[in-house]
């Protein structure tokens, strides 16, 4: 759809700031580290430049990816739920995803990360299914109560994952797994994460289908739209993308609900305007929520998920108070 | 033409439509009349395709001859129809424009150009919303929000057109208006335009069809002033109605 001049150039700017902060953000991100190296080092000193690309550019390149596909994934799931307030951990398909991990880890400790990712992108399907076949049974529309359910269907799942590590005895890994730290990312282990980024290119050229699902399933049908095969498409992608960055960097809470929020109170909700902004400011919060992680207890590290809590809580907040009036009904 | 054959739609089991044969014209306003549950939107969505038939078929006169609504590809009957739901629901920030480009979404699949530019700008002037292109629909007033989705259908540009009391939430003046662009888009555009319409005044003085329904069945129609008589419509309403000429036209009193 083309948008009016005055919201294009609107627009634009704030592409670009995004794009800016987002280039800022990286740079920062390379900087930042236990291991000093200095731009000059990059070009003398062989063992700094090892560093740098063996743990510095895998954890930014990661941060992007994740932080991209838990932001578009936000955007899908709003659309084909016409919801406001779900995202994969609003739904449940995150804790999916993990008891799926987890399974793995029990009946297969040492599968292959492409097998870890079917399973958990499987397992995160199968709960967003799960999620919608309830929504459709109970016919919910009430904009709060449906992602309760979802956190309720997650909670049950999270018991049971819990349940099963704790006979395992594998609290501690999962644990580790679930706090969603990028800490261990180094040059082949990130790799996986990006079938997440072809997962968001896929979100990008079928955009327009998801604006048109989130009209409704009659409009939708009016227009020539299975909408029930657009909410299928929508499911996959986003199973696909959060088994991915649950394998490699576990959950990133708050992204999802927050970003895709955030740029429609800004720009509205076309979809495929839209997108390239979610991406950014994503990738913004994630790598700045991680770099606040690195740096204030320096050398330790707190994991992104943690900071993300914080700030994405603060931000969730702000979003109900400003969203009050879609809360009715 | 549409030709609705022998359907009958239920809802949980109850038999609410038919079974009903009959046809649409192909020209005009066709408006469907009657009491509350008579099966008018029943019949009107099954027409559209957004409600599935337990028994029948409607086959209308598609680009590329007969095309049976509902056991073509939606998109290609999206091409042929377009059909509005009283209620649309959602909460999409997207401008007036925005939705209305919407329309062209089953021509475009998503690359508008200039011939969709042009029809979606004549369905903006069409229904007055040139001047709220820019703005969101959740800031519109309900009458203004009606007529940015009937924009979106009549920008879909196609030979048939159903809609599911245009007139709701509307006042004296803007229901007068939407009538008369309705007029329009059937006399200048050529569309076939068939609606439901709760007041049979509205109807009888913009159709030139009616069909009246009554517990889910054709019970009568004609034109306007075929069926505006005392006999025909307290058969319909199953309320006594006076009929009185006013300015050469029919009026129907039923205000007890």
């Amino acid at each position: 759809m083309r948008s009016a001049p005055a919201t294009t150039g609107r627009g634009a700017a704030s592409t670009i700031a995004a794009l800016v902060l987002v280039l800022v953000l990286v740079a920062a991100s390379l900087a930042v580290g236990g291991y000093d190296i200095s731009l000059s080092d990059l070009w003398t000193a062989g063992s700094a430049r090892e560093m740098f690309f063996i743990s510095r550019v895998p954890r930014t390149v990661a941060l992007v990816l994740a932080a991209a596909a838990m932001g578009v994934s936000g955007t899908v799931m709003q659309m084909i739920t016409r919801n406001r307030f779900v995202e994969p951990t609003t739904t449940g398909s995150a804790q999916w995803s993990a008891l799926g991990i987890l399974l793995v880890l029990l009946v297969w400790p040492q599968a292959p990360v492409l097998v870890k990712m079917t399973v958990a992108s499987a397992f995160a399907f199968a709960g967003t299914l799960v999620f919608l076949g309830v929504l459709r049974r109970v016919a919910l529309r009430s904009s709060v109560v449906v992602p309760l359910v979802g956190m309720m269907l997650g909670s049950l799942v999270g018991a049971v994952t819990l349940l099963l590590a704790t006979r395992a005895e594998l609290q501690q890994s999962l644990a580790a797994w679930r706090s969603g730290g990028f800490n261990s990312v180094t040059a082949g282990h990130y790799e996986p994460l990006y079938a997440a980024g072809a997962v968001v290119l896929l979100v990008f050229c079928c955009a327009q289908w998801f604006t048109v699902a989130g009209l409704g399933p009659d409009v939708a049908r009016n227009l020539g739209l299975d909408h029930d095969r657009v909410v299928l498409l929508g499911s996959a992608a986003v199973a696909l993308a959060t088994g991915v960055t649950g394998v490699v960097v576990g959950f990133l809470p708050f992204v999802g609900l927050v970003v895709p929020n955030v740029v429609s109170v800004l720009r509205g909700d076309d979809v495929r305007a839209n997108l390239p902004v979610v991406v950014l400011v994503s990738a913004a919060l994630v790598i700045g929520c991680d770099l606040i992680g690195r740096t204030v207890v320096f050398p330790l590290e707190i994991p992104v998920s943690v900071v993300l809590g914080a700030v994405g809580a603060l931000g969730f907040v702000g979003l109900v108070l400003v969203r009050r009036r879609s809360l009715r009904g | 033409m549409i030709t609705v054959d022998g359907v009958s739609t239920s809802y949980g089991g109850t038999t609410v439509l038919g079974p009903v044969s009959l046809r649409f014209p192909d020209h005009g306003i066709t408006s469907l009349i009657g009491s509350n549950g008579a099966g008018k939107s029943t019949l009107l969505t099954t027409v559209g395709r957004l409600l599935v038939p337990d028994t029948g078929s409607v086959v209308l006169d598609g680009p590329d001859g007969p095309l049976d609504v509902h056991a073509t590809r939606s998109r290609d009957v999206a091409t042929a129809l377009a059909v509005l739901r009283q209620e649309n629901h959602f909460d999409l920030r997207l401008t007036v424009r925005e939705l209305v480009s919407f329309g062209r979404f089953p021509h475009s699949r998503g690359r508008p150009g200039a011939e969709d530019e042009r029809l979606v700008d004549q369905a903006l002037d069409l229904l007055d919303l040139l001047d709220l292109q820019q703005r969101p629909i959740d800031q519109l007033s309900g009458g203004q929000r009606q007529r940015a989705h009937v924009a979106m259908v009549l920008a879909q540009d196609t030979r048939y057109v159903l809609l599911d009391e245009p007139l709701n939430n509307l006042d004296m003046k803007h229901a007068v208006r939407m009538m008369r662009r309705l007029r329009r888009a059937a006399d200048d555009l050529g569309k076939s335009v068939v609606m439901v319409v709760h007041d049979v005044n509205f109807a009888a003085r913009w159709s030139d069809h009616l069909i009246a329904l009554r517990d889910g069945e054709v019970v009568a129609q004609g034109t306007p002033r075929e069926m505006m008589r005392p006999r025909v419509l307290e058969a319909v309403f199953d309320t006594p109605v006076d009929v009185h000429e006013i300015d050469g036209r029919p009026v129907a009193v039923y205000f007890g």
